[in-house]
């Protein structure tokens, strides 16, 4: 299985150092091209003119949240099939299940670890 | 009898709260004491309920002046205007201590894997594996700065709630302000639509990332 690590990634945090460190843990991973959101809104906007080959959501994020921003993803015929990561402290089943069913990829716990993170992805883009 | 006093002393409450409303300049106090004393007037002609109903009314009285009393000697007024205040300020301290920390992690935590990019075998890969482990263990902040949200939440609620029993106990009322509406609980985390969001959970509580992919694997 070969990814393409040259892809357009999107993380979307509220929480800068959230930013810094995920993109710093990609960059770790060999992903280069890495692009940030700080909330769902700004990330759709950015997803609508750009092209990315992963996004890697928060969930709490005002005033559009990360379930908020994968309905609107998932809704949307262009971007309906990107790949979607939620990070998120949200470890309720109610929430798990309403991530699922909204069309996540995979769902990491905060606070995660790289080997996670690298596995989720790998995961997620070897079914995409 | 603990629920039938219960209940009469909320409609007694409620009453009381309604000459409030109507006359706002009427003391309390005053009514209960008119209403005592006319009520040991028809002592003569009550029932027995209604005369265990007279004791619990007075014992009620009683109750609400010691009350009003008590609360006046806590000096409530300190709690929400310095002790509430003051306590939310030092949280927020913490979390602008923590995140100006974190970021000087961070950096460093940058400038190491950048002298690592320049190294190659075994002294490339355990400063990449130690500047990870750094990474991973600053995202402490954000976890830290959710928990300290909640409890931000929870003493605002107990300031909005401290202020009613304030105004309900009648220091407001008496000077000529209604008591409010009891406030509701302030949400520490936002909703999701219909869905409720709780932030970290503690780790006796919380599933962890083995439970999810377990539950997301039973979709498949």
């Amino acid at each position: 299985m070969s990814i393409d690590k040259s892809m357009n990634v999107l993380i979307v945090d509220d929480y800068r150092t959230m930013l810094r460190i995920i993109r710093n843990l990609l960059k770790q991973i060999e992903f280069q091209n890495v692009d940030e959101a700080t909330d769902g809104a700004e990330a759709l906007a950015k997803m609508r003119t750009g092209s990315y080959g992963l996004v890697i959501s928060d969930w709490n994020m005002q005033p559009m949240t990360g379930l908020q921003l994968l309905q609107e993803v998932r809704a949307d015929g262009k971007l309906k099939a990107t790949p979607f990561i939620m990070i998120t402290a949200e470890s309720k089943v109610e929430n798990v299940v309403a991530a699922k069913q909204a069309g996540v990829s995979n769902y990491i716990i905060k606070p995660f670890n790289a080997e996670t993170l690298r596995e989720k992805i790998e995961k997620v883009l070897g079914h995409a | 009898m603990l629920n039938s006093v219960s209940r009469d002393s909320a409609r007694f409450s409620a009453k009381l709260a309604g000459l409030r409303g109507r006359y706002p300049a009427a003391d309390p106090e005053m009514v209960a004491e008119v209403v005592r004393e006319v009520l040991t007037t028809m002592r003569g002609d009550l029932t027995a309920r209604e005369t265990g109903l007279l004791a619990e009314v007075e014992e009620l009285g009683r109750v609400i002046t010691a009350a009003r009393a008590e609360i006046a000697a806590l000096q409530v007024d300190d709690i929400t205007a310095s002790h509430i205040p003051s306590a939310t300020d030092e949280l927020d301290a913490i979390v602008a201590h923590t995140a100006g920390a974190t970021d000087i992690i961070l950096e460093v935590c940058e400038t190491l894997d950048t002298v690592a990019g320049g190294l190659s075998g075994g002294a490339a890969a355990a400063l990449q594996d130690a500047t990870t482990r750094i990474y991973e263990a600053c995202s402490f902040q954000d976890i830290t700065g959710q928990r300290i949200t909640k409890i931000v939440a929870t003493l605002k609620t107990i300031d909005a709630k401290i202020a009613h029993m304030i105004a309900a106990f009648g220091r407001r009322a008496q000077d000529g302000k209604a008591a409010p509406p009891m406030p509701p609980a302030v949400a520490a985390i936002p909703q999701d639509g219909s869905l409720r969001l709780h932030g970290p959970q503690l780790p006796a509580s919380a599933m962890d990332q083995t439970d999810i992919d377990k539950l997301l694997a039973s979709f498949d």
